[in-house]
């Protein structure tokens, strides 16, 4: 079995585990505010770094090329309350023109 | 539509039409980062958590190991868990009913269903099922598209995918930076990720930082 494999089974074995735990815990264990902030910051903190290490890296090695582009497009797109397909689109169709035309 | 109020019928139904289209990025993404499309479809029926399924691709995709891609996907998915401990007392469900509320426990299925507060429980509890029914459905239609797309697109940095990823997790994040603290953090992680690249192995300074969110977090 290989990483694909393992990584496809675990995380959606863990992901329903998660889900279904929260249906049986109950509400005032999250009650602690401290823990509600925790819970708001993790994504963020976590999407960030994904953000920068999928437009900045590949394999291993810092870069910058035709993706920090489509991203730019993105960050626009955002800023202009774009609805979220437009966003993913604008990026892709950037970038895949500079990759093509440059 | 005697039985479920329209505006709750309406907004489950464009909610579940919107995100699951963007099954088709996800589809898409899982091909072009070496998922099969097997694996693709597997993701998105089990795992079902849009930000959970690109977080293991990505991962996987940057050459990182099985178990930092499942760790990141976790991380992301105790979200999930919190809504869960949310929706429990407003769905009263038991056994395998309790089952499929759980896996469609998402994001989506829980802000419509909080969205309906307004009209009462039941309106509440008809949100959650026909949202997470809806994005269910679409969600995983979209991904085999997306995915078959893919496979049928051969170099995918021509086709702009290889940004769609980030640009996706910018769509997921940009609406959770509220204060100046969420703009430094998410700032922060993106420096300490990039610094840390070259140094650790893959999937590990993406991991790294949802304990720089904790130590936040703690912090005030």
């Amino acid at each position: 079995m290989n990483s694909f494999w393992i990584a496809t089974i675990g995380t959606s074995v863990i992901a329903f585990a998660l889900k279904y735990a929260g249906h049986n815990v109950p509400e005032r264990i999250f009650a602690h505010p401290k823990v509600q902030s925790i819970n708001a910051l993790i994504p963020i903190a976590l999407l960030s770094a994904l953000i920068a290490v999928q437009t900045f890296t590949e394999k291993s090695q810092l870069m910058i090329d035709h993706r920090l582009a489509g991203v730019s497009a993105a960050v626009i797109a955002l800023v202009l309350k774009a609805p979220f397909p437009v966003v993913v689109l604008s990026a892709a169709l950037t970038s895949a023109a500079i990759y093509n035309w440059l | 539509m005697s039985r479920i109020e329209s505006t709750t019928f309406r907004d489950s139904l464009s909610v579940s039409i919107t995100v699951g289209a963007y099954g088709t990025a996800f589809g898409a993404a899982a091909v072009a980062n070496g998922f099969s499309l097997l694996q693709t479809c597997l993701l998105s029926l089990l795992t079902f958590s849009g930000a959970s399924q690109f977080a293991v691709i990505g991962v996987l995709g940057a050459g990182g190991g099985a178990l930092s891609g499942i760790a990141t996907a976790s991380l992301l998915g105790i979200r999930n868990g919190v809504y869960g401990v949310i929706m429990a007392p407003r769905l009263k469900v038991k056994g395998f009913k309790r089952i499929i509320a759980a896996q469609i426990t998402i994001d989506e299925s829980t802000a419509v269903a909080l969205g309906q507060e307004v009209r009462g429980e039941k309106a509440m509890r008809q949100g959650f099922w026909l949202t997470g029914f809806g994005v269910f459905l679409f969600w995983n239609l979209f991904t085999l598209a997306g995915a078959l797309g893919a496979q049928a697109m051969g170099d995918i940095r021509a086709w702009g995918l290889d940004s769609a990823v980030p640009a996706a997790f910018l769509g997921l994040v940009w609406p959770r930076l509220k204060t100046n603290r969420d703009r430094f953090l998410a700032v922060g992680c993106m420096v300490f990720a990039l610094a840390m690249t070259p140094i650790l192995p893959a999937g590990l300074p993406i991991i790294a930082t949802a304990f720089i969110a904790v130590v936040v977090g703690l912090r005030k």
